[in-house]
């Protein structure tokens, strides 16, 4: 590249969330003309670093300079950033389903007519739209709705927005995480000859093989932290030179020791577990998975986010996810099927969900009525529930568990996401299971909370359950777990007991699978 | 003192009815009609409001359980009005069936719409504003558009007459049934104390123990001395304490009701919970047709009568009593107690009004006033406490 003029320059960006930092005097310098890649793992702070950039947090919320075409700027929200030509899309697309893919193109940039700020010209909007569906290769009547296209060329419209509002830079966020092999090819293709225009562009991703074809620079990011920013114009920086400086961190004592007491039980096995999406029955999000837990066993299950984790636990857990399961289950040296979740639970089976506000916890009600949801039955006598019997039970799982609130009378949702954390286990570990699913146990809480969750996953090993902790941090999985399967795009890929593994082996057999399998995926 | 504020506090509706009740009697006995606490009006705002407080309690499970509301009680309550007339009145029926067939038929037509909203997911507000025009139809088609009366006797005495019959002994008795029931409360209430204190369980302060069972003594004595001065306890009344005691311990003290409670807060964790989530919202609409069917028995006994525009607004009267004792609209939150308090303010609006002669058009706007005031005040005092 003989450009070298920068675009954009964030100089020591710094940000803090309360106590804890995100970013730590982060450096990224994005030249003129560029496809600038930005890695990491996730939680790493990439997402973070683009949302300071495109003002979604405003300017004095964090230190450092944003440097763009020469000047500083103060972005106060998303519209200020746009209007320099900033312009982000997401991973969750942001489209409105039943509006017209020329509707969405203009959404809040309409083509009005000429007299009026507010009444549409319909002719001139869908014979802008068009041009700006050639440029981009979207070969659609501008009248279609959105819904009724495939994701990929939902991807595109989203870039026809970007360019619509002259945009300078284009930040693509995970954009081939939900396209098949030849929609990303079809993508990755777009970008290089818009590179080649002159426009730049930064791009989030975990497919490695992506980057190193596509990207001319690639940043790493670790920890809130820049590591590394390396040359690939002449596409020649290995998946294997990327992965360790991702993951090239010593492990220190974050995690508490335990004594193994692995018996030969085994608790729960499945074999060739295959689910179904719920929307779209032709995709397989579980691809006859296989794993099993022993007795005193910590098991992990690692892989990215979107790998088929969580839907695999909640298939299990009385068919709460997903169509056409099927697949053998053998729990406690039984045939087993979980048919409602209540069956589950009162087979021994507990799921602890990764997403607590929404589907974990009724904020609205108090700690102890939380606690006890799950096994209402062991405070009861012939339906009728015992009050004060609850009150203490609570009291107990509140002393036992740390959790740091002033009564368990008060609501769950005026806690601390620790706390919430705490209290959502509490309630499973009163349904007394033998075996619990731990899906992101330690999502979003702090570093001395997190050290206490692993002592509670230690107890509960210690009396003879069996856990299966899904997490895709991945010093967790290896600082907690006993033995690990890595899950991806629906299949495990891998198995090792902990004494093989790394973050390298981990990371490679991952990377090394995406995208390997034709998807059934029907999209055009 | 700080605790008793507190307790005002957290009764604030309760209070709020206080108030209204003191200002309505200040202006009524400065007007000179009278007053609202004559035994003979006490009684007569217990028998107006009996059917409110019975759709409200059904109300309340199914705003509780994701804030669904049931827009059809005013036309099933015409409609099983007619179907009890055309039995009873037209064709002799025996009374016994009649009711067993009201009865039956209420929680059929519950059973109806808890299909819809909880196996097919329509939402309810579409089921059951298509119910309110169904069933009035069926309930003109039924009456042929004429009204239905008058109704034997011998039904009408299971909701109009009093408790004891001959009016000489109602002083006497109902002095003693209202000391037994001061009597049960008190020695209850110290019971519960006693023994929670003996287990170490947590207790309240002993101030506002005592506080809250003055204030229910007071109340009980009150009601008792008025209802003693005229002609006794009204048999709705036994009727009404059995439905509001019996609900109230199925939403509190059940796993029934703590698993309604949590459907409403969050329906996908009460889901992952094990919670039948589809069952209870079924439920609760079975058990608000079995409801309806009550209160229109209520009703064609107290207006002897079952015309086509019977039950018109119910739904409103019970939705609105919901929502002024504190029940949310998005689900999850509301009590028993609440939703019969939020009925009696009603109810004690429209008797103040009407006593004062003020337009029955004027008693309308007053009351949705008031409606919306009750709400606005509970979501501002909540936004402050956070």
């Amino acid at each position: 590249m003989s450009n070298t003029a920068a675009l954009l320059e964030m100089k020591n960006i710094t940000k803090r969330f309360g106590k804890v930092t995100a970013l730590s005097n982060v450096n990224l310098e994005v030249k003129q003309g560029e496809v600038h890649a930005l890695v990491g793992e996730n939680g790493a702070g990439k997402s973070t670093l683009m949302n300071v950039l495109s003002g979604i947090y405003p300017h004095g919320s964090y230190e450092g300079d944003i440097v763009f075409d020469g000047e500083i700027c103060h972005f106060k929200n998303i519209k200020d950033s746009e209007e320099k030509g900033i312009v982000i899309i997401h991973q969750e697309l942001a489209l409105v389903p039943y509006l017209s893919i020329a509707e969405n193109m203009f959404l809040g940039n309409e083509r009005t007519l000429k007299n009026s700020n507010n009444i549409m010209d319909w002719p001139r909007t869908y014979q802008r739209a068009r041009e700006l569906m050639d440029l981009v290769g979207l070969d659609e009547d501008p009248r279609t709705l959105i819904k009724d296209i495939g994701v990929g060329k939902q991807q595109l419209v989203e870039i026809a927005k970007a360019i619509s509002k002259n945009v300078r830079l284009m930040i693509l966020d995970e954009p081939t995480a939900s396209l098949n092999e030849n929609d990303s090819q079809k993508l990755l293709e777009l970008i290089d000859r818009f590179r080649k225009e002159g426009m730049t562009s930064i791009i989030i991703s975990h497919k490695l093989n992506e980057i190193s074809y596509i990207a001319n620079s690639i940043t790493v990011i670790r920890d809130g932290s820049t590591i590394e920013t390396l040359d690939n114009n002449n596409h020649n920086v290995s998946e294997d030179r990327i992965i360790s400086g991702m993951v090239g961190r010593a492990l220190t004592d974050r995690y508490p020791k335990r004594q193994s007491k692995i018996s030969d039980e085994i608790l729960l096995d499945v074999k060739d577990w295959c689910v179904s999406h719920p929307l779209n029955p032709s995709r397989l999000v579980n691809d006859h998975v296989s794993l099993n837990i022993h007795r005193g066993e910590v098991v992990g299950l690692a892989g990215l986010m979107g790998a088929g984790r969580t839907e695999f636990a909640k298939s299990l857990f009385g068919k709460s996810y997903g169509v056409n399961i099927h697949g053998d289950v053998t729990f406690k040296g039984k045939k087993c099927q979980f048919n409602t979740v209540q069956q589950a639970i009162d087979e021994g089976l507990a799921y602890v969900t990764e997403d607590r506000k929404g589907d974990g916890l009724v904020l609205m009600n108090p700690i102890a009525k939380n606690m006890t949801l799950a096994n209402l039955e062991k405070i009861s006598s012939r339906s009728v529930i015992d009050k004060d019997k609850e009150m203490v039970i609570a009291n107990g799982l509140k002393v036992d568990l740390n959790v740091k609130c002033a009564s368990v009378s008060q609501d769950v949702g005026n806690l601390s996401g620790g706390n919430q954390q705490k209290v959502l286990l509490a309630k499973w570990m009163f349904a007394e299971p033998d075996v619990l699913i731990l899906d992101e146990p330690t999502r979003g809480i702090d570093v001395g909370a997190k050290y206490e969750i692993y002592c509670l996953i230690n107890k509960l090993v210690e009396q003879g359950k069996g856990v299966l902790v899904i997490s895709s941090e991945l010093p967790e999985v290896l600082g907690l777990c006993d033995r690990i399967y890595v899950m991806n795009e629906g299949r495990i890929v891998a198995e090792m007991p902990r004494k093989d593994a790394s973050q390298e082996v981990i990371m490679s057999a991952i990377l090394r699978n995406s995208g390997k399998k034709k998807t059934t995926n029907s999209e055009e | 003192m700080n605790q008793i504020v507190d307790m005002l506090k957290r009764n604030s509706l309760l209070l709020a009815l206080v108030v209204v009740m003191v200002l309505f009697e200040i202006a009524i006995q400065i007007s000179g009609h009278g007053s609202m606490f004559s035994p003979q009006n006490f009684t007569n705002i217990i028998s107006q409001n009996s059917y409110v407080i019975i759709l409200a309690v059904g109300m309340l499970f199914c705003i509780i359980g994701c804030g669904n509301i049931d827009l059809s009680v005013g036309s099933i309550v015409a409609l099983i009005g007619a179907v009890a007339g055309v039995i009873m009145v037209n064709n002799d029926g025996n009374v016994y069936m009649a009711i067993a067939i009201c009865l039956l038929l209420g929680i059929l037509i519950g059973a109806w719409h808890g299909f819809w909203i909880a196996y097919v997911r329509i939402p309810s507000f579409i089921v059951t504003l298509a119910g309110m025009m169904i069933f009035r139809g069926i309930a003109l088609l039924v009456l042929d558009g004429l009204t239905i009366s008058p109704f034997p006797p011998e039904y009408l005495r299971y909701f109009t007459a009093f408790i004891p019959k001959h009016r000489a002994d109602a002083f006497t008795l109902t002095t003693i049934v209202t000391l037994i029931l001061v009597a049960v409360y008190v020695v209850a209430v110290i019971y519960d104390r006693v023994s929670k204190l003996k287990k170490n369980y947590e207790v309240e302060t002993f101030a506002s123990f005592i506080f809250k069972m003055a204030i229910v003594v007071f109340a009980l004595v009150g009601s008792g001395f008025l209802l003693a001065n005229n002609k006794g306890i009204p048999v709705i009344l036994v009727l009404l304490t059995v439905i509001v005691l019996f609900y109230a311990f199925l939403a509190n003290k059940t796993v029934t009701g703590r698993r309604l409670y949590a459907l409403g807060g969050n329906e996908k964790a009460a889901k992952l919970s094990g919670v039948n989530t589809n069952r209870l919202l079924f439920l609760a609409y079975v058990n608000m047709g079995f409801l309806s069917a009550v209160a229109a028995l209520v009703c064609v006994a107290r207006f002897n009568s079952a015309a086509p525009t019977a039950g018109n607004g119910y739904e409103l009267d019970a939705i609105g009593a919901c929502f002024i004792g504190g029940a949310s609209a998005y689900g999850g939150v509301g009590t028993v107690g609440g939703a019969v308090i939020g009925a009696v303010f009603m109810g004690v609006l429209n008797n103040g009004m009407s006593i004062l002669g003020i337009d029955a058009n004027w008693q309308r706007t007053v009351k949705g006033l008031v409606l919306l005031l009750a709400v606005v005040i509970d979501v501002l005092s909540k936004k402050r406490a956070r």
